[in-house]
């Protein structure tokens, strides 16, 4: 069997005292939707950024299919966009696809360009200038130039942070059809919501450590049916919606007066706020 | 260089072109040198006119033609290097810190290109452009010179190599600092060092007009220390390296720089330099997180 595209072991990283990643362990496989979740600062830039190589790790290894981090091999299976990125202003949407061909060695030519825009519905500025896009459409332009070459490994670094609901939806379609395509993705974001609608596994990092990883149906634990009683508020832990109408026949049964019933599941945000203590960075 | 490296760095080196014409860099570098040639042409020619009148039936020591010629020529090989030197030091401007800060280099250096690749495809473009530009401005100062005054220097292609590798050297302490400083401390830091080599040639040639053997020293181990300096000095010198007689030593310690031969090993010594900082750069590029 396949390793993971991506496996970080043990990874440490130190800016002077600083540490920002103190032993991080992680593996994304092939057609996975790793979403990391942090406070700023926990370390996720910091992770992201020594996978593609442009931070040297202080200790601990991180592969990409096999291959050590910033080596050209590991370089050339990987689509990166920063969460600050900028392109040449004076470059057209479709000039800045042709560059990133070349320096990828992409023989894709204008098909690979004209599907890549496609994918994230910039069909129409292929020959519009990057100065003259909004920011979103940038952001949108930035995921098409991370998929240039068909990578096997793609690091989305915030790429929805400027996106309207729109371009939020684009994205995430576009994920989902990565995630078909068998492309293994992490995802750094700040929005629980879109991690949690989209995305296989969740790791969420804070201090420089992994606090928190699972699916998100697995960290958001089980469910509660709350029920008000006239003897007082009982909770029934582990019981879902359908087992709502059970436990109140069987509480009116024992003579007790139901008033009003609801049903709990912890939600993503509320396993993040306990992983990360409420902090912020 | 791998064969796919290559490719990249033609990419890279082609992408800093496309930007030069885009933005009109090269049409307003083209329109502005076309001034300072036409401005050149005109001061030439009247100062070969009157030079010509007033020496007319004159016995002098000097020979003002040669003096004329090789003075405002070599006035012109100075605002050649000097115009040069923006060039390199603008098309080398922000290469790592300043790109690395606004976001435009991570696209590019996580491909496979790598980052020694793509420094030294930006220093390759730069140089191409920067020494290609003294080149030509050299030799159109030259045609000028040779047609308003029919004086030619003693040396033609040498002068030129020479600014070329100069110009090129500049471009090489540039990317070092890049790597380092911001892009407004860059600037001025290379512009400075710029100067303080300049300097340290005119200290050289004022210690042997003046017999200060301290002072010579000073500026010759400066002017190395700096070769772009000492191979504007050899230029200088070579222009003029035939001519005898009080007008040779008085052209010698021209006004914009003295003249003075290369040594052995100064162009060898300059090819050493220019790789040294490049690869140095390079390194402490390496070691940059980003």
């Amino acid at each position: 069997m396949a390793g993971p595209v991506l496996a970080v072991s043990e990874l440490h990283k130190r800016y002077g005292r600083q540490a920002a990643l103190a032993g991080v362990d992680l593996e994304v496989e092939a057609g996975q939707l790793v979403g990391l979740l942090g406070p700023n600062g926990a370390g996720k830039s910091t992770l992201t950024k020594i996978a593609c190589g442009l931070v040297r790790p202080s200790g601990g290894r991180v592969e990409v299919l096999g291959r050590p981090a910033g080596s050209p091999q590991a370089r050339a299976a990987l689509g990166y966009l920063a969460e600050l990125f900028r392109f040449p202003g004076w470059l057209t949407a479709a000039e800045l696809l042709r560059f990133h061909q070349r320096l990828v060695g992409s023989g894709g030519g204008e098909a690979e360009r004209r599907e890549l825009l496609d994918l994230v519905e910039l069909g129409d500025a292929a020959g519009k200038r990057v100065e003259a896009m909004s920011k979103g459409m940038q952001q949108r332009l930035g995921i098409a130039q991370a998929l240039v070459g068909s990578p096997r490994l793609l690091l989305l670094d915030e790429p929805t942070s400027a996106l309207d609901p729109v371009g939020r939806r684009i994205v995430r379609e576009l994920l989902e059809e990565m995630r078909r395509r068998g492309v293994a993705v992490l995802l750094n974001s700040h929005l629980l919501s879109e991690v949690e609608l989209i995305c296989d596994h969740v790791a969420i990092i804070a201090g420089g450590r992994l606090v928190k990883a699972g699916t998100p149906e697995g960290l958001a634990g089980p469910a509660a049916v709350v029920v008000e009683t006239g003897s007082g508020v009982r909770t029934f832990e582990g019981s879902v919606r359908e087992d709502a109408p059970r436990i109140v026949a069987e509480l009116v049964a024992a003579g007790e007066s139901v008033y009003r019933v609801e049903v709990r599941h912890s939600s993503l945000e509320d396993v993040y706020l306990d992983a990360v203590g409420g902090k912020t960075g | 260089m791998s064969g796919p490296q290559l490719r990249s760095a033609v990419a890279v080196v082609g992408l800093s072109i496309q930007e030069g014409i885009r933005r009109r860099v090269f049409l307003a570098v083209l329109v502005l040198t076309a001034g300072f040639l036409a401005l050149y042409g005109l001061g030439a020619h009247f100062a070969f006119k009157d030079v010509d009148e007033f020496a007319a039936g004159e016995p002098l020591i000097l020979d003002p033609h040669a003096f004329t010629g090789a003075t405002i020529f070599g006035l012109a090989m100075f605002a050649t290097l000097f115009l040069g030197a923006v060039l390199a030091v603008f098309l080398t401007l922000g290469v790592v810190r300043g790109d690395a800060e606004s976001g435009l280099l991570q696209p590019i250096v996580v491909r496979p290109i790598g980052r020694t690749t793509m420094l030294v495809a930006r220093f390759a473009g730069a140089v191409m452009l920067s020494a290609g530009y003294v080149v030509v401005v050299y030799l159109a100062a030259y045609a000028i010179t040779d047609a308003t005054g029919h004086w030619a220097p003693d040396h033609l292609l040498g002068p030129a190599l020479s600014l070329a590798l100069g110009v090129a050297i500049i471009a090489a302490l540039s990317l070092l600092a890049s790597t380092v400083l911001s892009v407004t401390a860059q600037g001025i830091v290379v512009f400075m060092v710029f100067g303080a080599g300049l300097t340290a040639g005119l200290l050289a040639q004022i210690g042997h007009a003046i017999d200060s053997h301290s002072l010579h020293t000073i500026g010759r181990v400066a002017s190395w220390a700096l070769p772009f300096e000492g191979l504007y000095a050899a230029g200088l010198h070579a222009l003029i390296s035939g001519t005898s007689g009080l007008t040779g030593v008085v052209l010698q310690l021209g006004p914009f720089g003295g003249s003075e031969a290369a040594g052995p090993g100064l162009i060898a010594w300059a090819f050493a330099y220019m790789f040294a900082v490049v690869a140095l750069a390079a390194f402490v590029f390496s070691r940059r997180d980003l």
